[in-house]
Formats: C-alpha cells, sequence, structure tokens
C-alpha cells in the first residue's frame, strides 16, 4: 500500500486554479449583443436618411420601413419559400460535413490517398460555384438534389483543410503516450486525435453554416420556381425592391441562427477551451 | 548483485539512412538494477532521450539489444512494465486530472482485466493533489501538471519507471519540491526509475547511480555511484560530500565533452 501525502496544501507549487472570470454576465451581454444591435440600428437610421437627402428612387433602394412592411405583410410568402432554403442548406450542410470528416480520416491515416485526392480537392474549391450551379442542375434535375449538392460543396473545402489539420495536430506527446500505452489505431483517435480536431471542425462549421445558406440560394437562381434564392431574382426583374430587400433580411437571419446553433453546440461540447 | 532490471547491451542508434544518417547513440551498454533509481546526464543532443525510447520500445535500435525484465521491451510495454513521463505533461486537455490519470486503465481495457494497484483517486493523493480531482489541465500550474503525469504513469503499478526531463521546464523552487515527492513515492512504491536530466545537482540528490553522456554519438562516458544515505533531505545539498560529487559529475562531463 502507497503511503499517501503529508497534510500540506495542494497548491503550493504554483498559481491557484484560474479564478471564474472577473467580467459579470451583464458586461458580456452589452458587449456580445447591446452593441451590435446598437451599430445595427445606427446603420438603418444612416440608410433612411440617405434615401431622404438623395432622393433616391423606391425602386432602387426602398426605404427601411418598406422593407419591413414587407416583412410583415408578405410574411406567408417568405416563410413558404424558406423552408425550401432551410432544408437545402441544412441538407447541404450535413452532407458536405460528413463528407469532409470522413476524407479528412482517411487522408490522416493513408498518406497516399492524401497526396492523391488533396490537390484534386483544392482544384474543385478553385471552379466557381455559380459556373457549377448549372451543370449540377443539368446532371441532379430540378428538386432538392441540385441545391443540396452545391450547398455540400461549398461547406466541403473549409472543413476538410480544418479536419486534417486538426487531426494533425494531436500533442505529439499524448501520441507517444498512446503507443507506450500500446494503444490500438481506434483507440489513439478516439482518445486523441478526434478530440483534438474538434475545435478545427467547429471553425470550420462556424464558416460552412453561412456559406451553406450562401450554395442553396446561389443554386436556386436557376432552374426552380420555389426557395429565397429565387423570390430573390424574382423581385430583381420586377423591381419589387422592398419584397427583395425582405427576402434578404430572412436569408441573413436564417444563416445566423445557423450560426448561433453551431456556436452553441461548440460551447457545449468543447469546453476544455473555454 | 541484484536483479537487473534494464540491461543495454552496445545499443546504437541511427536516424535515417545514407549520408544525411545522424548517429544518436553508439554502442550504449549499462545495466540498472532492480529497485534502483538511475540517473541519465549529459548536454542536450546527446541521446540520453533516445536510449529512454529505446528502453521504452517507442524507437527500435539499429544495433545491441535491449532487456527489460528479461525480455525484449516490446513484451515490457505489452505488459505495462514501464510507466512514461514526458518533459512536458503531456495531458489531454479536455479530460480532468482525474479522467487523466485514468486513461492508463482505459486504453486496451487494462482496468477490467486487472485490479488497478492503487485507485486513481489515491494517485492523486499521492502526488499532493487531492482537491484537485475534478479540475482541467488548463486549470493546473505546470508543477501541478507534472504530478497528474506522474499519477498517470504509476496508476498500472509499473515496476519500472522512465522520467525523461520531467522537471526541467519548471522553476527551481517547483523542481526542489518535485525532487522531495518524487523520492518519497520512489521509496513507498520501490519503484526503478530511470530519470533524464540536465541538472548535476538533480542527479547527484535524487540517484544511486549517475551515467554520464557524452556527444556525437551519444554514449556512456563516465559512472558515478552515489552513496548518500537515504531518506535524502534538503539539507544534505549543503554537506561538503554533496559538494565532491557535484564536482566529481561536472569534471566528468567537462572531459566527456572534450573527448
Amino acid at each position: 500500500m502507497i503511503a499517501t501525502a503529508p497534510a500540506r496544501g495542494p497548491a503550493t507549487d504554483g498559481r491557484a486554479p484560474a479564478a471564474p472570470g472577473s467580467r459579470t454576465a451583464g458586461a458580456v451581454l452589452l458587449r456580445r449583443l447591446v452593441l451590435p444591435l446598437l451599430v445595427i440600428a445606427l446603420l438603418i437610421a444612416a440608410w433612411d436618411v440617405a434615401i431622404r437627402v438623395l432622393a433616391i428612387p423606391p425602386y432602387v433602394i426602398p426605404t427601411p420601413a418598406s422593407v419591413g412592411q414587407a416583412l410583415v405583410k408578405e410574411r406567408a410568402r417568405l416563410l413558404e419559400n424558406a423552408v425550401p432554403t432551410v432544408v437545402e442548406s441544412l441538407g447541404g450542410f450535413a452532407l458536405g460535413n460528413l463528407v469532409a470528416i470522413a476524407a479528412a480520416i482517411a487522408f490522416v491515416h493513408n498518406k497516399t490517398l492524401e497526396r492523391a485526392l488533396y490537390p484534386v480537392a483544392v482544384a474543385v474549391r478553385t471552379l466557381p460555384i455559380v459556373a457549377i450551379a448549372p451543370i449540377f442542375v443539368l446532371m441532379l434535375g430540378n428538386g432538392y438534389a441540385p441545391k443540396i449538392a452545391i450547398a455540400a460543396l461549398i461547406t466541403f473545402f473549409p472543413t476538410l483543410v480544418n479536419m486534417v489539420e486538426g487531426l494533425e495536430s494531436a500533442d505529439p506527446q499524448a501520441l507517444e503516450l498512446m503507443h507506450v500505452l500500446s494503444a490500438s489505431k481506434t483507440e489513439t483517435f478516439r482518445y486523441v486525435r478526434w478530440p483534438s480536431s474538434l475545435p478545427y471542425l467547429f471553425s470550420a462549421m462556424r464558416i460552412a453554416s453561412t456559406s451553406s445558406v450562401l450554395g442553396a440560394l446561389v443554386a436556386e437562381w436557376i432552374g426552380t420556381n420555389k426557395g429565397l434564392g429565387y423570390l430573390i431574382v424574382l423581385t430583381t426583374y420586377d423591381f419589387r425592391t422592398a419584397l427583395l430587400y425582405a427576402a434578404m433580411v430572412v436569408t441573413s437571419a436564417i444563416a445566423l441562427a445557423f450560426f448561433f446553433l453551431v456556436s452553441v453546440l461548440e460551447w457545449l461540447l468543447v469546453r476544455w477551451e473555454r | 548483485m541484484a536483479t537487473v532490471d534494464i540491461a543495454c547491451r552496445g545499443v546504437s542508434m541511427v536516424f535515417g539512412t545514407g549520408p544525411g544518417a545522424v548517429p544518436a547513440l553508439g554502442d550504449v551498454t549499462l545495466d540498472v538494477a532492480r529497485g534502483e533509481f538511475a540517473a541519465l546526464i549529459g548536454p542536450s543532443g546527446c541521446g540520453k532521450s533516445t536510449l529512454l525510447r529505446l528502453i521504452a520500445d517507442v524507437l527500435q535500435p539499429t544495433g545491441g539489444t535491449i532487456e527489460v525484465r528479461g525480455g525484449p521491451p516490446m513484451r515490457a510495454r505489452l505488459a505495462r512494465e514501464f510507466g512514461f513521463v514526458f518533459q512536458h505533461a503531456g495531458l489531454l486537455p479536455w479530460r480532468d486530472a482525474l479522467a487523466n490519470v485514468s486513461l492508463p486503465l482505459e486504453v486496451g481495457g487494462w482496468g477490467r482485466r486487472h485490479a488497478p494497484p492503487h485507485p486513481p483517486e489515491a494517485l492523486l493523493e499521492l502526488v499532493g493533489l487531492q482537491g484537485f480531482t475534478h479540475a482541467f489541465p488548463r486549470q493546473l500550474s505546470g508543477g501541478m501538471q507534472q504530478r497528474v503525469s506522474i499519477a498517470r504513469a504509476l496508476v498500472t503499478g509499473p515496476p519500472i519507471l522512465l522520467m525523461d526531463e520531467p522537471f526541467g521546464a519548471l522553476d527551481e523552487i517547483t523542481r526542489d519540491h518535485l525532487n522531495q515527492e518524487l523520492l518519497r513515492i520512489w521509496a513507498a512504491t520501490g519503484t526503478t526509475i530511470i530519470f533524464v536530466t540536465h541538472s548535476i545537482p538533480e542527479a547527484v540528490y535524487l540517484s544511486n547511480r549517475v551515467f554520464v553522456f557524452g556527444p556525437r554519438p551519444g554514449r556512456v562516458t563516465a559512472e558515478v555511484r552515489i552513496e548518500l544515505p537515504s531518506p535524502r533531505e534538503p539539507a544534505l545539498k549543503d554537506t561538503p560530500e554533496f559538494g565532491r560529487y557535484t564536482a566529481a559529475l561536472r569534471r566528468a562531463l567537462a572531459a566527456s565533452a572534450s573527448a
């Protein structure tokens, strides 16, 4: 049996454990929420003033009030068109991230595969998304498939790059420790590589959460008659600028909601980074 | 002669091949007896850490043989006959202190197949971290992190402890403190310890025997038996005998560098 340590203060050899943050919850709320909202309010006010002072016609730029009215009056139509965009963005986000994570895991365990496929992935990335969109519509038809594919494609690349980096970021000493413990490749992955990669994965997913909405939107410009992308194109041609701006506000709200969801998930799962 | 726990016979190690090959170790022969505290000391890049990794079966020697408790290092690694303490604690930041100490029990299901000799909580207590069981590594100081990593190395009750400059990154006050803790743990567990260090007083204070390494390629240039009484107390460092040993080691290191 081991003798235990003589009674003694445990923190004699260094600093005490980190004290809880000195900033209060109220101060955090002010900095995180109130300040950006204030900036947005100022921008809207400036927008309104500019239209009046410069006498800009409403079909070029609508007033903030008319955009607000469009949001309320056309809410049924906006909602109806928001549903397909949300489905496509979420589907593309999930698909793109899953494929990217799987590819990153394969790359880290097989260097030949990485050398063969990584440049191809980079090359695909350089193709302009507006050019790929019609090609996907030709191949996959008019349904959800081409939109999900494009949202997935736009999501894929940042996650692949970050995930490969994240899996490689594991502490070399932790990897050596796993070797000393005769851990299997699966165990090394589960105990060290996967958790090490999570902060990288989440920073990629934060980018993807908004860009997947962008992907779905671009895909809806062609070959469809529903979705916020379609609504944006339609209202632009019809000079219904107030509704166009309302559609933009809804799109932005969806992207922000996704971003927020990913951030909450990160906050819950990556506790040790806080 | 007591039982030999670790036997190195003509061990050499070359990294890489061809004209770019780097000889790290050349012809190292040494024995460490069961229960002994052996220190390896020498300048940076003399292969001390490489030798430790060869014993731990992290690297394979290019020449010579190593036996750990009568068998190849791989057998000892699979049987968890040694614990390894790294220079930087190498804790998993997403696990609290207790979960870090328990990691070796989880990997390979070791804890399910063997009765752990000491509960992880008791080991945290042994290294003086009672009350910090659920602290995460980033909430702990460097010295506390290194204590967690020592508890982690001891959790499967290994008969051998391999320590690679474990206190090298710590300030002197913390280092002295942990030296005392390590001697206490060594006395309590009877573990064979191989301890790599840069510090002459640390080597003299802790060990029974010091192997002095010379550079390029690394080899043992001198062996000094430290016959100071145990248990050792900090006041020992002020005695003339202690000074004679540190002076002898200093001379041996100077000679090995110019050789």
